[in-house]
């Protein structure tokens, strides 16, 4: 066995094992800190299959951005776990049937699964051989797919404007500050300066 | 390179800058005082750009790696869209000012949606289509629930946005599927690698999943559930943009799809587009029976619809293609007058959506009542009316396709619908008489409610001649 393969059994079991005490830890802040584990056994994943961008990627964004959100809401929130685990009985049939089905399509990907002759001419974003899987990324992202690149900013674009548009509320109860009039304020007229003589006091 | 196709983009460009542009000047403008005058912009800009594309767009323009495809097919699309989009807008104006609905931000994601409805008539590749229904969509789910106080509209926003998430899970589902297959997303290659007659399992586990996902945005059953509820419970001038303009973005989608991406394997989508169809035609006719709210009458009315265009589609020749979008293009000019009708509906100022209300509706204003009884007509396919005309150009292409089982359903669905359009028609002339609405006062919902009537008598003729642009346009798409 070489160093890759007992890293990837290492890895691979070190994701299952995260994946599986994120649902059946009793704590639901260890349930986070399990699934920093798998984020980052899957991000050793990717360093294996030669991706190493997207394994940064991976801890950068999930488990220092997203992760650390879920801790926040973990806590912050005031969420009664245990009666969420209560009602988890009640779909456990639902749960185990979409389990089932995806038993069945991973069967589906790894048994009938027929791929097209002319697939691997077609490829559209094959690796390329002498770059660098970032510099590849990057041009695929904004070269290629230059077009949809900007469709997406587009969307975030409407997501804004539809989160400013249903929840901000001008309220006209509050005092509000306003920077020009603290500024444009003549300290003249808002101070008296008084002399006052030693040992007499106002 | 990317000034050619940068060129061929220039319409969706010119309007996504000026929808940013009339957002940043909203913003430090006159923010909603500024908004009467910002929908009537918009709608300006719509017109325009739709004339632009109609009268300058010429032969087939690829850009960025097929990625966007610039042909008849679209740029019909596109028109159709666009100057729907833009008589919605208009007409809605009035009732939504008076009503304090009107915010800057509504023409903004009306615009940007249209930049996404024109993406999405023209995508050659999935992942552009994903990203244009998306912009679509979610500009959509916005504004069904603009009315944030009503808790019917912020309803209809939360399903529309649940069920809208869990389609386009299902349309990215079965494009993994085939990108799984093809090696590509791109329509040229997957169509390439498809190649003809029967496709293998696993695509056509993807053309189904694909095919789901987008009856979803056209409604058609069993993908119908949240049709009804966000009628209802939108503000009426956005439910009018609902059964307008995304309805014909969607449908050009799906035959985009079906016939750019999988046209080999027309045996294959056949089934599933007919049988859609079907329970589209027969639940619309059916279900709208019960309905008293005039807006979930127009709900069901709509997939209905949605049946007898996707009946042109399931044809699967490019004659069917063009019955669709002479049926689309019907659709959506009787929709627009029928929804200039429903926006003057108001007793003592508040909307009034109860199709009791319009108890002799004919004595009091007999012009109106005669319009709307035409447009009615047309809508139930009565000859010698328009609607009919559209009717009979899809039940033609189904038989001619060999599909006159599909037909026959057809006619028969048509004549159960009548009867809920004739049953608004008996309550405005013969109906009990009951408390009045009030006389109408927008002169712009009374021309367009009077320009469609006028539009499905005249068009009797020839159609105003789009039965040739239909044709050179399903043409560019069937080859």
């Amino acid at each position: 066995m070489t160093v890759a393969a007992i890293a990837f059994y290492l890895f691979a079991i070190c994701v299952i094992a995260g994946g599986l005490f994120t649902v059946i830890s009793r704590n639901p802040v260890h349930s986070v800190l399990w699934l920093i584990l798998a984020f980052l056994s899957s991000a050793g994943l990717f360093v294996l299959l030669g991706a190493e961008f997207v394994a940064m990627l991976l801890i950068i964004v999930y488990v220092g951005a997203v992760a650390v959100l879920f801790l926040f809401v973990v806590m912050m929130l005031d969420v009664d776990f245990a009666e969420l685990k209560g009602s988890m009985a009640q779909y456990m049939p639902l749960a185990l049937l979409i389990g089932v089905i995806l038993l069945m399509q991973l069967g589906l990907a790894f048994g009938a699964w027929e791929v097209s002759d002319q697939a691997e001419a077609l490829r559209g974003a094959v690796t390329p051989a002498d770059v660098q899987n970032t510099a590849a990324l990057g041009t695929i992202l904004y070269d290629q797919y230059f077009l949809l690149f900007q469709l997406a900013g587009l969307i975030l674009l409407v997501a804004m404007i539809g989160a400013i548009v249903l929840t901000l509320r001008h309220r006209k109860d509050i005092k509000r500050q306003n920077v020009l009039e603290q500024m444009w304020r003549d300290p003249a007229k808002s101070m008296e300066l008084k002399d006052v003589k030693p040992g007499q006091g106002l | 390179m990317i000034q050619a196709d940068l060129n061929i983009i220039l319409p969706e460009i010119l309007l996504s800058v000026y929808a940013m542009v009339a957002l940043i000047g909203a913003v430090y403008g006159g923010k909603d005082k500024l908004a009467p005058m910002l929908t009537w912009l918009t709608a300006i800009v719509f017109v325009l750009l739709g004339a632009w594309i109609g009268m300058t767009g010429a032969g087939e323009n690829l850009a960025f790696d097929g990625m966007f495809q610039d042909d008849g097919f679209s740029r019909f699309a596109k028109v159709t869209i666009l100057f729907s989009a833009a008589a919605v807008l208009i007409m809605g104006q009035d009732y939504m000012s008076r009503r304090g609905m009107l915010r800057f931000e509504y023409p903004v994601l009306i615009a940007l949606s249209a930049v996404g409805m024109m993406m999405m008539v023209s995508a050659g590749d999935l992942m552009a289509l994903y990203m244009g229904l998306e912009l679509q969509s979610l500009a959509l789910y916005v504004v069904a629930s603009l009315r944030r106080d009503s808790v019917k509209s912020t309803e209809a926003g939360m399903k529309y946005f649940v069920l809208g998430a869990l389609s386009s899970g299902l349309l990215l589902y079965g494009a993994s599927l085939v990108y799984g297959f093809a090696g590509t997303t791109n329509f040229a290659g997957i169509i390439e690698a498809a190649g003809e007659g029967h496709i293998p399992l696993g695509l056509l586990f993807g053309l189904t999943f694909v095919t789901a996902g987008l009856a979803f945005k056209v409604s058609a059953v069993p993908f119908h559930m949240w049709t009804p509820d966000v009628y209802e419970g939108a503000p009426t001038p956005i439910t009018a943009f609902f059964a307008t303009a995304p309805k014909v973005a969607a449908m050009g989608l799906l035959a985009r799809v079906l016939h750019d991406a999988f046209g080999g394997a027309v045996g294959d989508w056949q089934q599933i587009v007919a049988l859609l169809s079907v329970l589209s035609m027969f639940l619309g006719a059916v279900a709208a029976i019960g309905q008293r709210n005039i807006k979930r009458l127009m709900a069901y009315s709509s997939i209905a619809h949605m049946g007898y265009a996707l009946m042109g589609l399931a044809a699967g020749t490019a004659f069917g293609v063009q019955a669709m979008l002479i049926y689309m293009v019907i659709y959506v000019t009787m929709n627009v007058g029928t929804f200039a009708f429903i926006l003057s509906m108001e007793r003592d100022g508040q909307p009034v959506t109860d199709i009791t209300s319009l108890n002799m509706y004919a004595r009091r204003e007999p012009g109106r009542a005669l319009a709307m009884l035409i447009l009615l007509f047309s809508l139930a396919g009565v000859p010698p009316l328009v609607g009919f005309f559209g009717k009979f150009y899809v039940l033609r292409a189904a038989y001619e396709a060999g599909l006159a089982w599909l037909a026959v359903l057809g006619v028969v669905a048509s004549v159960v619908g009548a009867f809920y359009y004739l049953r608004i028609v008996f309550y405005m002339y013969f109906g009990e008489e009951g408390e009045a609405l009030d006389k109408g006062r927008s002169v712009v919902q009374y021309v367009f409610l009077m320009a469609s009537a006028a539009a499905m008598l005249l068009g009797v003729v020839n159609l105003f001649g789009i039965e040739t642009v239909a044709q050179a346009a399903s043409l560019a798409l069937v080859n």
